[in-house]
């Protein structure tokens, strides 16, 4: 089922969690609500799910507005960073829990449970106590748990957060799999923008509790709407130059940049991110920056290089393919060329 | 292989070991007054209790105990009056501690001091605070004798002292334990659909029982041997307002050894009793706890 969230404002004390915040999730979509800590992520998460009351705005689900619904008759399966299992029960008890308070048959419970369990890959665990499983198999009894009441909408709160690396790689692109297979509306927090990249068919950025973009992972990684999601999503290096005439300036280099075609010159920032950077050994008629090459790092899939560059007093990231890493044989101390393949140029508001 | 480095640090291994190790004697001598003290001051009281009871034989004891209509009386009295006031105290605490555990509002670090006032108020004082407001010359007293309720020398009197002296005991168990738990499971059985009656009993109270359990033994071991206040407000009318405690020390004045005792030594048997449910529910509520922490802590591991 779809949630419309319409102008949702949510205030604690004076500070501001979320400012006038509107969202759409399509039916059947997974989302990610990415951001860093205090963005207002998880506040939205909470009143999407009733835990928490906005201040202003509604709540749609579907057609029906359950704004002023109680969290317990919305119906919303919530899985907890901390996956708040009921430590005194078994995985069964837990799982069965959502059933029992509704009054299910006790064949039915028992039926459901195991079907989740076996969903979940916790066959055979039923007699377990949450402190006698390990984080990975916590979160997916609380995946379970929040299964079994048939919910709307999944809402997970940095369901991975508490885990360690392996385990959170296997077990996101399980929760892709698993939901390609029950493709239940799922939106979950992060603030981790390669884990909402590699889960999520829509992510939103958040900051200072505004979105500030939407769109498929493709959309914003390519496209990002402003300096904050650009910066945000991943290592970038910044330069400060001008724009004039439809070029950049970027120290002694010189780039095109359509988008500005005025003719008065202004300051601009520049981003490029480590991969879009190449090296070459001689400045060979690229517009290209000095370096001299501090720190390589060729462990791993790529090869990642620090770089200095004088004229800017400023360190650059560089990644190059393994192959490009070997054809150049760079070594601590080498003087190079380093040229942008492609720069996101963002010129402050326009001020008369 | 001899590593030199190895062997400088087993030997300032051994140099710590002995720096912060006392000498023999002085192991001994705190042990020996220790024991010593514990000796004088309660195992050699305690038995003495029970031989004195026991002084003039088992038959003796039984009928100082049950012959006696006025002990007996007392003993039913008492009886009636600790599981009243602890059940109160029970349903106090439970408030108590939800508020303080779950709730951040002003004045909450007053009443978490409030709460432990009678703790520090002398329990005759507590006795007299409540003959100020009840008694017959008191604030409510021509209104309470207007509609023939009593208070002060009765029933409703000795509950109240009984049940104020006692207050702390169940909530200053429950704020811990609520606190180092959270509300985590609580509201994600509100998510789950569960109604709040229905949250409380499967999942709150679950979680605190044992700290839940050990505070009411606490509570009723307290509320069974007060003296002070209900002393204050029972006006020790024998037969009719005198309790346990009021009785051991009545009977003490009349010279009356072998009875005084008898009733002295059911109480410490109650003491003896919640000594020992008070260690193994102590070992339960640390374990509790412990597990509280583990499952909370996944986190920070990681």
């Amino acid at each position: 089922m779809s949630i419309s969230v319409k102008n949702i404002t949510k205030r604690f004390d004076k500070f501001v969690a979320l400012d006038d915040v509107s969202l759409e999730v399509p039916s059947g979509s997974l989302l990610a609500l990415l951001g860093p800590s205090g963005s207002g992520k998880t506040t939205l998460l909470r009143v999407i799910a009733g835990l928490e009351r906005a201040d202003e705005g509604t709540v749609l689900c579907q057609d029906e507005d359950i704004t002023k619904a109680n969290a317990r008759d919305r119906k919303m399966g919530f899985v907890f960073q901390h996956y708040a299992l009921f430590r005194h029960m078994n995985v069964f008890e837990n799982v069965a829990f959502g059933l029992r308070v509704r009054k299910t048959a006790k064949q039915e419970i028992a039926e459901r449970v195991r079907e989740l369990l076996h969903l979940v890959r916790l066959d055979g665990l039923e007699r377990r106590y949450p402190s006698q499983l390990s984080g990975g198999q916590r979160q997916r009894v609380a995946l379970a748990r929040a299964l079994a009441i048939r919910p709307r909408v999944l809402l997970l709160d940095e369901p991975f957060g508490a885990l360690d690396a392996k385990v959170r790689q296997e077990l996101r692109t399980w929760l892709r799999q698993l939901h390609d297979e029950i493709h239940m509306t799922s939106v979950f927090v992060t603030h981790d923008q390669e884990e909402a990249f590699e889960v999520a068919d829509h992510v939103v950025v958040m900051n200072f509790g505004r979105i500030e973009q939407t769109g498929t992972p493709h959309e914003v990684f390519e496209r990002p709407a402003n300096p904050f999601v650009m910066d945000f999503l991943g290592n970038v290096n910044v330069f400060q130059g001008r724009v004039v005439n439809g070029r950049v300036h970027i120290g002694g280099m010189e780039l095109e940049c359509p988008h500005y075609p005025y003719d008065d010159s202004r300051e601009a920032t520049m981003y490029v991110r480590p991969h879009e950077l190449d090296v070459h050994h001689t400045p060979n008629g690229v517009a290209s920056l000095e370096a001299t090459v501090q720190r390589i790092n060729p462990a791993g899939p790529i090869a990642k290089i620090t770089l200095f560059s004088p004229e800017f007093g400023q360190g650059l990231n560089v990644e190059l393919s393994l192959d490009r890493y070997a054809e150049l044989d760079l070594q601590a101390g080498d003087t190079v060329y380093v040229s942008p393949r492609k720069v996101r140029v963002f010129v402050p508001e326009y001020v008369i | 292989m001899h590593n030199p480095s190895a062997i400088t640090s087993t030997r300032a291994a051994q140099a710590a070991s002995h720096a912060t190790r006392d000498p023999l004697i002085v192991q001994w001598t705190l042990t020996a007054t220790a024991i010593a003290t514990i000796t004088l001051l309660i195992v050699v009281p305690v038995a003495s209790v029970f031989y004195q009871a026991f002084a003039d034989g088992a038959a003796s004891y039984w009928n100082n105990l049950v012959n006696d209509a006025d002990t007996w009386h007392a003993i039913k009295l008492t009886l009636i009056v600790a599981p009243i006031a602890v059940a109160s105290n029970v349903v106090f605490g439970l408030a108590a501690a939800w508020t303080i555990a779950r709730f951040r509002f002003p004045g909450r670090t007053i009443l978490t001091a409030l709460i432990d006032l009678p703790f520090s108020v002398s329990p005759v004082v507590a006795g007299l605070m409540l003959v100020l407001i009840f008694g017959l010359r008191g604030y409510l007293g021509p209104w309470l004798r207007e509609h023939d309720v009593e208070i002060i020398f009765a029933l409703p009197g000795l509950i109240l002292a009984t049940a104020f002296v006692t207050l702390p005991f169940v909530a200053r168990e429950l704020i811990p334990v609520m606190e180092a738990i959270g509300p985590e499971e609580e509201i994600a059985a509100v998510s789950l659909g569960a109604r709040s009656w229905q949250i409380f009993s499967r999942i709150t109270l679950p979680n605190i029982k044992w700290g839940l359990l050990y505070g009411i033994i606490l509570c009723n071991a307290r509320a069974m041997g007060e003296f002070g206040a209900v002393y204050v407000v029972s006006g020790h009318i024998a037969g009719r307002t005198d309790t346990m405690p009021l009785r051991v020390e009545k009977l003490f004045q009349e010279s009356n050894n072998a009875g005084s005792f008898a009733v002295a030594s059911l109480l410490m048997s109650l003491a003896l009793v919640t000594l020992v449910v008070k260690v193994a529910l102590e070992r339960k509520t640390r374990c509790d706890l412990a597990e509280a922490a583990q499952l909370t802590d996944v986190g920070a591991e990681a």
